[in-house]
């Protein structure tokens, strides 16, 4: 017990433990509208094409702040998503091979421009290597602050907007028709989802942040049917399963934070998918049997008169 | 002689050939992913075979094992199954499902070489982003010739997705394009799909290798979709994707060696270029030819209006034949309408009488075509 307070009060588990809530709170609340609206790998894209902004916005501003680095990578997100955009537009491309372009591409430029400013010996290579999988513990309180207060700028404007955005995943024609900025709100959401994004790549890292946006929805849908319970449960999901995971890769040295989240969350979604009360496979197996059950003694009674 | 002509070593060539060797067996099997609209599912398995390789390797504990071929392809394979078995509960979408199955294997191999490998002679960052540079230090021979390991690997590969493709084009081919009529004629779409899924699990373990993780994507998606904005042909197509990944991975090795950077990096790099190249300028499909298109067929039809117009209103109608009322009538401003009439008099259709505007033969005809074809002739 006593081990645990002192855990507890530490600067470094603070910061971590903080900084994996908050991002699990956000993520998990973004991504119920991706997974909604069926953009899951939005995710995905926007995490990958991050890296060059993160790596260009250091060289040329030649500072690590938390809020200039995250900038920096929602600019390139939305850079590509904006290409991807183009691209479907213009061209028969399809949106799948765009975005499967666009997050290779940015991100081997990302990694074309980590490799110059490694070779200039600007960069340890420790700092920005961080963002391939996440490092909780390289978490610093700069980094809680800034992912914390755009953290309240996202879920402020969630909320401002929550009646739209409801709107815009469930029934955007009606929408239009009743009035509203239909695409307006749609880059508005997306804008809000790409920051979701960054927010969480110094914890979990590039490869695996699409997990947060994924898995805490996809958990929080088998659990409700309502949007509003949808978004807390997310929330809850994403943090707990930041938190949990964040701890178990502090204990073992050389275990990056990103893959120790994940499969956390992966396995809450997987609970969630068996055994969710109304949803839940378990309980549709149940189902299944009992209606046989009850079909087959049905079948008995009805022959038996004959007998 | 080669060495010679481009002041190479022999050394850098395999590694400049290993890269094309890589990229064309890429856009070979990426033409069917972008036209049956799986390119995502391309990025998931690339993850995916990265955990198959960790997990085969930690059985066999032989990294130049062919078995960690056969498991990594094998967990690719699986990868599609289990987005498949995901989405068929009904309880999320396919592409939820692929973002929770992809994350959650990937995350596994890398805490397990974190874990267990940690001292073999995995490098997260090799097996992630590749490092073609180091091929030519792992060598085999075979029939009395001496290359590179994964060349050798990589050209078995691509023989056989050859063989494969080649001897079910037919196939495949419908199946892409007509998947009611490929299945209604007795073909197995479940064994064409898998069988297409093998031949990508296969080449995304086999370019590894030579470009890591992220980074096969690009030269599965990326030269495919540049082929694709040049022609209709599936033929066609498929040959283009391959010379452009032939000339993504040459130019990415030269880029990289200019800049002193990553070699991989590069040629997705590269990709990405000669993508933007061809998305502005293709001949049809470009954006540059696209956006004249639009801009050719706004005169064009401005004129035709022009034209009915004063078909419709004869000699008689002196009022409708005034330039200025063409303004106020078609609601054109008035350069836009001073603009059409120029075009229409160069092209021959219209003649100004005074202030009055007269129909040549020629824009008469038009006009008459036009109404013809709307079914009002």
């Amino acid at each position: 017990m006593e081990r645990l307070i002192d855990l507890l009060l530490d600067y470094n588990v603070r910061n971590i433990a903080l900084g994996s809530a908050v991002l699990g709170i956000i993520s998990g609340a973004l991504g119920c509208f991706a997974v909604l609206r069926r953009q899951a790998l939005v995710g995905e894209s926007v995490a990958h094409a991050a890296l060059p902004g993160i790596v260009l916005a250091f060289m040329l501003l030649s500072t690590r702040a938390p809020l200039v680095l995250m900038l920096g990578a929602a600019l390139a997100g939305w850079l590509a998503m904006l290409s991807v955009i183009a691209i479907v537009r213009l061209t028969r491309i399809k949106d799948d091979s765009a975005f499967a372009l666009l997050l290779s591409v940015f991100f081997g430029g990302g990694l074309v421009l980590l490799t110059i400013v490694q070779k200039s010996g600007a960069a340890s290579q420790a700092g920005l290597d961080t963002y391939l999988f996440g490092q909780a513990a390289a978490l610093i309180s700069e980094d809680v602050i800034t992912m914390s207060s755009l953290g309240i700028v996202i879920l402020t404007v969630l909320l401002l907007f929550w009646k739209e955005f409801k709107l815009l995943s469930f029934d955007r024609a009606f929408g239009g028709s009743q009035g509203f900025p239909m695409l307006a709100l749609d880059i508005l959401l997306t804008a809000l989802v790409v920051m979701a994004t960054v927010v969480g790549l110094k914890a979990v890292g590039v490869v695996l942040m699409s997990a947060m946006l994924v898995a805490p929805a996809a958990a929080a849908r088998q659990w409700t049917d309502r949007l509003g319970l949808m978004v807390v449960l997310a929330g809850l999901f994403g943090a707990l399963a930041g938190v949990t995971g964040a701890f178990i890769s502090t204990l073992e040295r050389g275990l990056s934070t990103g893959p120790a989240i994940v499969v956390c969350i992966s396995l809450l979604a997987v609970f969630s998918l068996l055994f969710a009360p109304n949803r839940g496979l378990l309980r549709e197996r149940l189902q299944a049997h009992q209606n046989r059950r009850r079909l087959r003694a049905d079948l008995r009674t009805l022959q038996e008169p004959e007998v | 002689m080669l060495e010679e002509l481009l002041g190479l070593r022999t050394s850098q060539i395999e590694v400049i050939g290993l890269g094309v060797l890589v990229a064309v067996t890429c856009a070979l099997v990426g033409v069917f992913l972008v036209l049956r609209r799986m390119a995502m599912m391309g990025d998931a398995i690339s993850h995916t075979v990265f955990f198959g390789i960790i997990a085969a390797f930690l059985i066999v504990r032989d990294i130049d094992s062919p078995w960690l071929v056969v498991g990594a392809t094998a967990v690719g394979v699986l990868t599609v199954w289990l987005v498949e078995v995901l989405t068929r509960t009904r309880r999320v979408k396919e592409d939820a499902a692929i973002g929770l199955v992809f994350p959650f294997l990937f995350s596994l191999g890398v805490i397990m070489v974190s874990m267990f490998a940690s001292n073999a002679h995995i490098d997260t960052h090799v097996v992630l982003l590749g490092e073609p540079a180091l091929a030519p230090f792992d060598r085999m021979e075979l029939f009395g010739v001496d290359l590179p390991h994964a060349t050798w690997v990589m050209g078995a590969i691509l023989l056989i997705n050859l063989l494969c493709i080649g001897l079910f084009y037919k196939e495949i081919k419908l199946a892409t394009f007509d998947a009611g009529l490929s299945v209604t004629l007795g073909f197995s779409a479940g064994l064409i799909h898998y069988g297409l899924m093998t031949l990508v699990s296969l080449t995304a373990v086999g370019a590894f290798d030579a470009v890591g993780a992220i980074l096969v994507i690009a030269l599965l998606v990326g030269p495919p979709v540049t082929a694709y904005l040049l022609t209709d042909r599936l033929i066609t197509m498929i040959g283009l994707s391959m010379v452009i990944g032939a000339i993504s991975a040459v130019s990415g090795y030269f880029v990289a060696r200019a800049l002193d950077s990553t070699i991989s990096g590069s040629m997705a790099l590269m990709v990405g270029v000669w993508f933007a190249l061809v998305f502005l300028a293709a001949p049809e499909r470009g954006v540059l030819a696209v956006l004249r298109r639009r801009e050719r067929q706004k005169w064009e039809f401005a004129q035709q209006v022009l034209a009915v117009h004063l078909l419709n209103h004869p000699a008689g109608e002196l009022e409708e034949r005034h330039i200025d009322h063409m303004y106020r009538h078609l609601r054109w401003a008035p350069h836009f309408a001073q603009s059409v009439l120029q075009r229409a008099q160069r092209r021959g259709l219209v003649v100004p009488v005074d202030e009055y505007l007269e129909l040549t033969p020629r824009g008469q005809q038009l006009a008459r075509q036009l109404l013809t074809h709307m079914g009002q002739g």
